[in-house]
């Protein structure tokens, strides 16, 4: 299946991306890696008059220490991500999900940046992005504006960001030494989640000091399952108090309810063994 | 709008419309068919190429991304009527029944063997979990990739894989933009 036809833009700057972006108006769409916006184009359930490609910005690319947070770059692929040090220090459940992500080389070309902003329910770094309170850094023609992940995706494929704006940099703040894990559930390889859980545990002493849990597919956007923190707070560190606090997860679906629980069961499991 | 690619070791100079796919631009403008379309999705890795060095589907991206890049397909590998120790390797472990899926499993297979040279059996099903095979189970694939490995210590990588013929010893020339 061929795209309907377009103009193709490169802008080597943000504010020149941001510039072509509000000349070429609202019918216009950014590109990042490609890997969720050209199956679209091809099966033409989009067809934008302009693809402003945000590939040759350089400077949207890599991850940055920032003292007591990581400024990652919106054009990181997943494979950068999957290898970066600082992320696997710091950020450990965002390398775990993203190791889950589709197949290697769609993991070559698709970026962090791009997967947060496409915001399909089931993508499998909305529910971390939640968990671990990343805040999205965003640029449009009033300037730059900060938006925290709990603001940020809106409903199914709609998030935060207005026409006119681009997704250029996500600020994580360093979760160091936690344990951490993503359990998810799909049937066949490469498939997305049917669910799965981002977990991320502070272990001090034998119990549990802090606790973040998101789950992945279970409704319009991420879900941060705030009931299993609150009840993992202060408790040992033992089998029987993740499986009290699993029973909290709560998706409003009888069957995912249940897929919920056993896979926060999973998740915190394996968070706090790792 | 044009565009600049080096594909197998050569620069290529073309007036491209941007809604062209890269694997539609290989083979219906550069005639490199060895390349095919599998899905048409994205989603059986059939038309596997390294970009850069790196596997990319390309199905899944426009060949005015590849502008001033290094495109290198399954036609890339073999040097003066040598094949390359992978695809040598696919052909003395039978990996292949139809064929078809082979260019993006070999091409695939390479691009894990430059981060995993010596992978275990899941580590190679996890490897290709992008691409899909409808004729051998995998066995036969999983085994091929391994015998690959044997044959190509200490370790393939992007760097090696224009230089699988021990007689070649720098690149074909690469043209810039």
């Amino acid at each position: 299946m061929i795209p309907a036809e377009f103009r193709y833009l490169c802008p080597s700057t943000v504010d020149e991306a941001v510039r072509m972006l509000a000349e070429e108006g609202e019918d216009a769409k950014i590109i990042a890696g490609g890997q969720s916006l050209v199956p679209v184009l091809r099966m033409r359930l989009a067809a934008p008059t302009a693809l402003i490609d945000l590939g040759g910005l350089t400077e949207l690319t890599g991850v940055r220490d920032e003292g007591d947070s990581l400024l990652i770059g919106a054009m990181t692929t997943h494979y950068e991500v999957q290898r970066d040090h600082l992320i696997h220090d710091h950020a450990l459940l965002l390398k775990l999900a993203t190791d889950t992500v589709a197949d290697p080389q769609v993991r070559h070309r698709g970026t962090f940046g791009g997967s947060l902003c496409h915001a399909d329910p089931a993508g499998d770094l909305l529910a971390p992005a939640l968990a671990l309170d990343a805040v999205m850094i965003i640029a449009g023609p009033g300037g730059r504006r900060e938006v925290p992940a709990s603001e940020f995706f809106v409903d199914y494929f709609e998030t935060a960001l207005a026409p006119d704006e681009i997704l250029i940099d996500v600020r994580v703040p360093k979760f160091t030494g936690w344990g951490a894990h993503y359990e998810k559930l799909n049937r066949v390889a490469q498939a997305w989640s049917i669910v799965a859980v981002a977990a991320a545990v502070q272990v001090r002493d034998g119990s549990i000091a802090a606790a973040r849990v998101g789950l992945t597919n279970v409704g319009a956007g991420p879900v941060r399952a705030v009931d299993v923190e609150s009840a993992l707070v202060g408790q040992p560190a033992t089998a029987e108090a993740i499986s009290e606090a699993a029973l909290r997860a709560s998706t409003g679906d009888g069957y995912k309810d249940n897929l919920a629980r056993v896979l926060t069961g999973r998740a915190l499991t394996a968070a706090v063994a790792g | 709008m044009h565009i600049s690619v080096n594909v197998d070791g050569v620069t290529y100079a073309d007036e491209v419309e941007p809604r062209l796919l890269l694997v539609h631009y290989l083979r219906e403008r550069l005639g490199k068919t060895g390349t095919v379309v599998g899905c048409d999705t994205g989603n059986c890795g059939a038309c596997t190429v390294h970009l850069d060095g790196h596997s990319v589907k390309s199905c899944q991206m426009f060949a005015v991304q590849a502008n001033g890049h290094e495109v290198t397909t399954i036609e890339g590998l073999a040097r003066d009527g040598k094949l390359h120790p992978v695809q040598e390797a696919f052909r003395s472990n039978h990996a292949l029944q139809c064929g078809f899926c082979t260019p993006g499993m070999i091409m695939q297979a390479i691009d894990l063997l430059a981060d995993e040279p010596d992978p275990d059996d899941e580590t190679v099903r996890k490897g290709l979990e992008g691409n899909l095979c409808r004729c051998t189970g995998y066995q036969n694939i999983v085994r091929a990739v391994q015998d690959a490995a044997h044959r190509m210590r200490p370790g393939a990588g992007p760097k090696l894989e224009q230089h699988s013929d021990e007689h070649i010893t720098a690149k074909q020339p690469v043209g810039g933009e």
